[in-house]
């Protein structure tokens, strides 16, 4: 168990590009990061360059306060999964998974190694298949030796480059929450890189976004999703992603493509100044004018546009809107797009409305849009204007909170039910001393192991 | 049925091939049983009842013995051991051009290249003239050099394609697993590059095996003559025989050793071991 800490952290290749430029991040112990971004972000960079398979340029990497930039990747004590999860085909799945303990020459005992394997094995359920190799296995099942290579040697912290991007998506929901219960479980700080906005949602305490190599923003996700520091961000998060509309201000009234839009004066007085802004709409902001509350009616406002189509997915319905915006925004939208990783944005309004509204393609309706949401950025730099600064860090210590309880819910769990893998720290023995320290049934004390380890 | 009737025909297309090929080691074996006055009868098979094992008796217990047998031994170890330096050179060689990225490295292979399509003949006799003057001639460091020049270009060319299909990352799980590079090197990628080496070590054996114009240039005698350059000094029982059926005998006997080195590594020589490192 370990905290690392990113100072300043510079990658350049030879020809002089920051694949990862000025990053820095501070990852407590026991805490679950994902980084997040388009492809060719630097994420994976980063991610190799904690571990050591890259080199860093500039900057300082800590684990547990000890500087580790000149370390070999085998003096760190940290476990990685990979992509394609690199299992050694010509050996069995014990031997994969004994294979970081079979280096470590001398520390385990052939018995040691057998039961840490054991506990592994059926820790990831795949005690019926030790003897198998990697190749007759089903993607799902290698994905679990390449867990149990790294959860069998105690490391201090797992990293994990796109786990679960090579497996069909069923499977991917199921493994999701199985690494989500297992990083619980075990209370082991966890580095997770994905593209995947479900995954850096559900799993991750706190998600770094980046773009270009650089951090544009780290915090829970619900702070990421409400407070978005900037465009990129607020574009990034979400799906189906933010809408944004492109609006000239007139005191508490936005003059926009799809009509004029009273906002709170507070809202607009954070954009004081600024000629043009970009609306930054969330799809669930929307709703069927018929169908809003009385009581939340007066929180919003109200305007008529002509939907071009609809979709009914049982639980809500999507709506589209097209409309046209001035060729100069027309391109700031592009630029954005690109950023993103998508083709041209279309200009184009997505709203989510609920599965009992009648409103239909081609007909105009009249839409209630929740103004007190809305979040205005200025679209020369991007830079969020209404972002609340105080509501977001609530929202992350929140977050941080719900750790806590987490881990030692998840910890207390291990001990009572008599069939979790318990970490050796859950025992209150000190944590790390072993690569032992794990047992099935918990009910032996960690310190015990250490005596017999 | 298209399948059975695509089955046939590969059949028939493999058995027209196998014969094609097998034809003229066929005759070589029936003409190494054939005594000296039944070769010129101008039939495949020697003539019923004169079937004779008198060749091989000839070079293995015989006169020509002698010549035979020390030019076989001479032939097995410089093979060897010219084949066990190519594929070591070659082995650490092509894993620095897979892996690494150094200056130069498109000089190695394009000489590599160059060397192997270099003629040998061109080169032998001021390589005859260099030896004489340092004292290589008619040695087995002599013959194990030009040996390996050349199996060490093709060694380093099949290796390297062998190599660069292994998956990275397998040796970078290794290094974070907690292997130094080279047992990462050892552990992970050489149980892997197995069938390649062996493969490699095959096709070197069987090129120095097979060599004649250096054997028959750089030897003068039993020191370090290989079996092909011996085979032309073989003499018939008088001189106004043909020693055609001894040649023969020796050349099925010294076809053994491919065989069987074939056979023994036939199931190293199996592709595919990668699969299931990475996904599909």
């Amino acid at each position: 168990m370990a905290s690392i800490t990113l100072n300043h952290l510079v990658k350049k290749y030879g020809d002089g590009f920051p694949a990862v430029n000025d990053v820095s991040i501070d990852i407590a112990d026991g805490e679950f990061i994902i980084l997040v971004g388009p492809s060719g972000c630097g994420k994976s960079t980063l991610l190799r360059m904690i571990v050591g398979l890259e080199d860093i340029t500039d900057g300082d990497l800590l684990i547990d306060g000890n500087r580790v930039n000149d370390k070999a990747p085998r003096d760190r004590n940290l476990a990685m999964v990979f992509q394609n999860y690199a299992l050694y085909p010509h050996l069995t799945v014990y031997e994969n998974i004994a294979f970081p303990l079979r280096l470590a020459k001398g520390k385990h005992s052939d018995e040691e190694v057998d039961r840490l394997v054991t506990e592994a094995a059926s820790t990831l359920e795949l005690t019926d298949h030790l003897q198998r190799k990697p190749a007759n296995l089903s993607g799902g099942q290698r994905q679990r030796v390449a867990m149990g290579r790294a959860i069998v040697r105690q490391a201090d912290a797992f990293l994990f480059d796109e786990p679960l991007s090579n497996l069909d998506a069923k499977l991917r929901g199921q493994m999701r929450s199985e690494i989500s219960q297992m990083q619980r479980r075990l209370g082991v700080t966890s580095v997770y890189v994905t593209h995947d906005q479900t995954e850096a949602m559900t799993l991750g305490d706190r998600v770094a976004v980046l773009k270009k190599g650089e951090l544009q923003q780290i915090a829970s996700p619900r702070e990421l999703y409400e407070q978005p520091r900037n465009l990129f961000v607020a574009g990034f998060i979400g799906s189906p992603s933010m809408n944004f509309l492109p609006a000239t201000i007139e005191g508490n009234v936005l003059r926009t493509a799809l009509g004029d839009i009273a906002i709170p004066a507070e809202k607009a007085a954070k954009a004081a100044g600024k000629k043009v802004v970009l609306v930054g709409v969330r799809p669930e902001f929307f709703e069927d004018a018929k169908l809003v509350e009385d009581s939340k009616r007066g929180h919003g406002s109200t305007f008529r546009a002509t939907l071009s189509h609809t979709e009914w997915l049982g639980n809500e319905q999507y709506g589209y809107i097209n409309f046209d915006p001035a060729p100069e925004v027309r391109e700031l939208l592009n630029n954005l797009a690109r950023e993103m990783d998508a083709d041209e944005l279309r200009p184009q309004i997505v709203v989510t409305l609920d599965a009992a509204s009648r409103i239909r393609g081609g007909r105009e309706a009249e839409i209630w849009l929740d103004t007190r949401k809305l979040h205005l950025f200025d679209p020369e730099t991007g830079d969020n204007l209404t972002r609340d600064e105080a509501a977001g860090a609530a929202l992350t210590e929140e977050a941080n909170q719900e750790r806590a309880e987490e881990i030692a819910n998840a910890q207390g769990d291990g001990h009572s039910t008599a069939s979790g893998f318990s970490s050796s720290n859950s025992g209150g023995a000190p944590a790390g001393a072993s690569a032992g320290g794990s047992s099935r049934g918990g009910a032996t004390a960690a310190g015990g192991k250490h005596t017999a380890g | 049925m298209t399948s059975t009737r695509s089955k046939v025909l590969w059949g028939i297309v493999s058995v027209l091939v196998a014969v094609y090929a097998l034809f003229p080691v066929a005759s070589i074996l029936a003409t190494s049983f054939k005594a000296p006055s039944d070769l010129t009868n101008q039939k495949f098979l020697p003539s019923p009842g004169q079937a004779t094992t008198g060749n091989y008796e000839q070079i293995l217990v015989g006169d020509a013995q002698g010549l035979f047998l020390t030019a076989l031994r001479n032939s097995i170890g410089i093979c060897l051991i010219a084949t066990f330096i190519a594929v070591v050179l070659a082995t650490l060689c092509a894993y620095a051009i897979a892996r690494l990225d150094f200056p130069g490295k498109k000089l190695v292979l394009t000489t590599a290249l160059a060397v192997s399509i270099f003629p040998v003949i061109s080169i032998v006799t001021p390589l005859f003239n260099l030896w004489r003057s340092i004292g290589l001639y008619d040695t087995w460091p002599g013959l194990i050099i030009p040996y390996l020049s050349l199996t060490l270009p093709i060694s380093i060319w099949t290796l390297a394609a062998f190599f660069r299909q292994i998956p990275w990352e397998l040796e970078q799980a290794a290094q974070v697993d907690g292997a130094t590079t080279w047992q990462a090197f050892r552990k992970a990628i050489v149980p892997l590059a197995a069938p390649g080496v062996f493969t490699t070590a095959i096709i070197a054996f069987f090129i120095a095996w097979n060599d004649f114009v250096y054997g028959i240039s750089l030897t003068s005698t039993e020191a370090a003559r290989p079996v092909p350059a011996a085979l032309a000094f073989f003499t018939g029982a008088s001189q106004f025989e043909e020693p055609t059926g001894a040649i023969s005998a020796a050349a099925i006997i010294v076809t053994i050793p491919v065989v069987v080195l074939v056979l023994a590594f036939q199931r190293q020589i199996v592709s595919g071991l990668t699969q299931g490192a990475v996904k599909g």
